[in-house]
């Protein structure tokens, strides 16, 4: 047997990968070998770590030190110091684990203290190119036990009792969608999962797909065994190379061992699994678009019903799940209905991972129990606002969801009460914003996206989400009216109740929802020409505050239009009719002098 | 795979790999010091031969650590053993040869060697 006695394990996900995670593991394993070390220390690439604002990031075992930032000149410290010397390197561990003389263990940390990785458990923990860890850690111990032990509506009822709820934001009742799937007779079915993340700012399936894809692969296998398919596809984007890699890899694997492919378990059921690569379209994360899609057609959504799970794809009984509903199905399984359901709220049970963006410390991939407070979120886990600035609002559920205000900072996040308040989970990208947002421009930007991203089969999308669009750039530009206000809402409600599929129905929210609690920032920009948060430009002047101008001409020798004259020692005057509004004057004054109005 | 048995002999292979990386708050910890005084005084051969004694038997619960210099620097190599429940054993001036016995009384039976410890050292 080998003599292993430390794990270096490297994070190998997208954040950490383009922070230079490669590059680490090349120089451990040069340095490994230069101290002699290389027989008894292995180095591991995993998945996500969830941390990506320290990235990279590197975790030593058996100590569990947790190295953050780490850059190549910091490698070979480790190595000598940690690794031959057994002296962990405090100046480059992660500030909040070192106590004193001590090193905390990495779950007392206020960003995982709150935090149960159930989706994520084995991000960051296993090899996800190889599948003998993912063994090692229960891996296709569910699929041998439904396969050997359970009949198809065992496995239904299983799930259903777990109370587990579509991820991919909609929050259908999983168990029951694999029940019509079941029910609906027909020689070929299939399972799909879908694994086209395309919200902004959203990377909870990816990281599970990087780190863990086999759990997803287990997941369809169990899937394909309910309700009665033997083939199953995977659509993911292009954009994800790494996970695209290591999916491929996996199922290679799972094929070798026998765990896909032909007579699994030697029970004579069947299941083999396929990639389909999108084209980066975000209409084909909805279910019927993504399906056409698979058939190579050009993605457009088709009306339901018939719902897929009686005609789906080429027309037959399809069951479409996203990566993370798929991840949690493995642990169901080996722990039991029951330990799920006992996670969460009463009607949303388990946890939910959060793709944690825009103005918070700890930018990252959390996965939270449902019913926890978005409080709880931004403050503890999240680490607050950076910059001392104030928690402004939350925007959940990207393009189709909404914001959630500071006054309802303390709402336990779960399917229902994020209906109730007026957003939605999404699939989890949760983007904290500060004072400094304009609420308007939020609206504005999301709605650009969904213009774009519109497919144009249905009117009320292609041309309702182009006047919403200009009415919003109206506003912002100061030429809004307080009729353009109340038209905007009135088309906001045309084109939810008429669009063909998710996307036009859900494009409006962002729109609502900033109109429901930021009402009078729209106001604002109409009535009183202003931006309060100062960011729509054609609503702002600079101006140098002639108390404070020390006439030192920094900013008029750095302004890119010469906007800015004055006499040396007197104060300056920034020329309103020449200034672009840049910003640069205000970076460059020492002295607080120029202000935006 | 043929069946749910193949899956946990295969499991039981590939524990192995992964098991150092578990928070452990149950398992034995031989923790060995490795400051310059340790490894000058053979501390190396004496962790290779913990790493292989417990490979040999299939130890999963025991994770060998390394320490810096415990200041007594006469007295090494040291290696220290944490086992649940009980307070930490000091033994002094190990060998490689002495590494058996205690894995196989200590770590597997319990029964620490006195005669290696610190106590039978005149400490």
């Amino acid at each position: 047997m080998e003599l292993v006695r430390s794990h270096v394990l490297i994070c190998g996900g997208t954040g950490c990968t383009s922070s230079g995670s490669e590059v680490l593991h090349e120089e451990f394993d040069e340095m490994l070998v230069k101290y002699g070390l290389d027989k008894e220390v292995k180095v591991i690439k995993t998945g996500c770590f969830g941390l990506c604002a320290l990235g990279p990031v590197v975790v030593v075992y058996p100590e569990g030190a947790f190295y953050s930032r780490v850059k190549k000149e910091d490698v070979e410290e480790i190595v000598q110091e940690h690794l031959l010397k057994g002296r962990i390197v405090k100046r480059l561990v992660y500030d909040e684990t070192v106590e004193q003389n001590d090193i905390k263990s990495l779950n007392d940390v206020n960003f995982y203290k709150k935090q149960q990785r159930v989706a994520l458990r084995n991000c960051g923990v296993i090899n996800p190119e190889n599948i003998e860890e993912y063994i090692a850690v229960d891996g296709y111990q569910a699929l041998g036990k439904v396969l050997t032990e359970m009949t198809p509506e065992e496995v239904i009822d299983t799930v259903k009792k777990s109370g587990l709820r579509g991820r991919g934001g909609g929050g259908f009742p999983t168990g029951t969608k694999w029940d019509f799937a079941r029910k609906s007779v027909n020689e070929q079915k299939y399972v799909c999962c879908n694994a086209d993340e395309g919200d902004p700012g959203a990377f909870m399936d990816r990281s599970v797909l990087e780190g863990d894809p086999h759990s997803v692969l287990e997941a369809m296998a169990i899937a394909g065994y309910a309700i009665g398919a033997n083939q199953g596809y995977i659509y993911i984007r292009a954009e994800y190379p790494i996970a695209v890699r290591r999916l491929q890899i996996a199922i290679d694997q799972a094929k070798e061992y026998g765990l896909l492919g032909k007579n699994i378990f030697d029970t004579g059921f069947d299941f083999d699994i396929e990639l389909r690569l999108g084209a980066g379209a975000f209409v084909c994360g909805e279910e019927t678009a993504l399906m056409t899609s698979i058939e190579g057609h050009r993605g457009e959504p088709r009306p339901r019903p018939p719902f897929p799970a009686v005609k789906g794809l080429w027309e037959k009984p399809t069951i479409l799940n996203n990566v993370e509903t798929y991840a949690n199905i493995p642990v169901i399984f080996n722990k039991g209905a029951d330990w799920f359901a006992s996670i969460g709220t009463e009607k949303s049970k388990g946890t939910k991972v959060f793709a944690l963006g825009g103005k918070i410390n700890n930018t990252g991939l959390v996965e939270i129990p449902m019913g926890t407070t978005l409080r709880e979120i931004v403050e503890e886990i999240g680490g607050g606002v950076p910059n001392g600035k104030k928690f402004k609002a939350a925007q959940t559920g990207g393009p189709s969801g909404g914001c959630i205000p500071a006054s309802l900072i303390d709402t336990p996040i779960d399917y229902d009460s994020l209906i109730s308040i007026g957003s939605m989970m999404g699939s989890g990208g949760l983007i904290v914003m500060d004072e400094d947002n304009c609420m308007v421009d939020i609206a504005k930007f999301f709605l650009e996206f969904t213009v774009d991203e519109s497919c144009g089969k249905c009117t009320p999308c292609r041309i309702g989400t182009k006047r919403l669009l200009e009415i919003l750039d109206k506003i912002t530009k100061g030429q809004g009216t307080l009729e353009d206000i109340d038209r905007l809402e009135a088309l906001c409600y045309h084109i939810k109740n008429a669009s063909l599929c998710g996307l036009g129905q859900t494009a409006p929210n962002p729109v609502l929802s900033t109109l429901r609690y930021f009402r009078d920032e729209y106001e604002a920009h109409v009535v009183e020409k202003r931006c309060p948060a100062g960011v729509c430009k054609a609503l702002l002047s600079y101006v140098i505050d002639p108390e404070k101008c020390k006439g030192c001409s920094a900013c008029s020798r750095k302004c890119p239009v010469g906007a800015i004259s004055g006499e040396i020692k007197k104060p300056f005057v920034i020329d309103t009719t020449k200034c672009i509004k840049c910003g640069v004057c205000m970076e460059t004054c020492k002295f607080g002098a120029v202000v935006k109005k | 795979m043929k069946s749910l048995a193949e899956l946990q002999a295969l499991k039981q292979k590939a524990i192995e790999n992964v098991n150092l990386r578990k928070d452990r708050e149950d398992g034995v910890r031989v923790v060995v010091g490795m400051a310059t005084c340790g490894i000058a005084a053979g501390a190396r051969p004496v962790m290779t031969s913990f790493l292989e004694e417990i490979g040999k038997r299939n130890l999963n619960n025991v994770a060998v650590e390394q320490t810096g210099c415990i200041g007594l620097c006469r007295l090494e190599p040291i290696v220290e053993v944490y086992a649940p429940g009980q307070d930490k054993v000091t033994y002094v001036k190990m060998t490689p040869d002495k590494v058996a016995r205690v894995v196989a009384e200590h770590i597997v039976n319990g029964q620490p060697v006195a005669e290696y410890t610190i106590g039978a050292a005149g400490m």
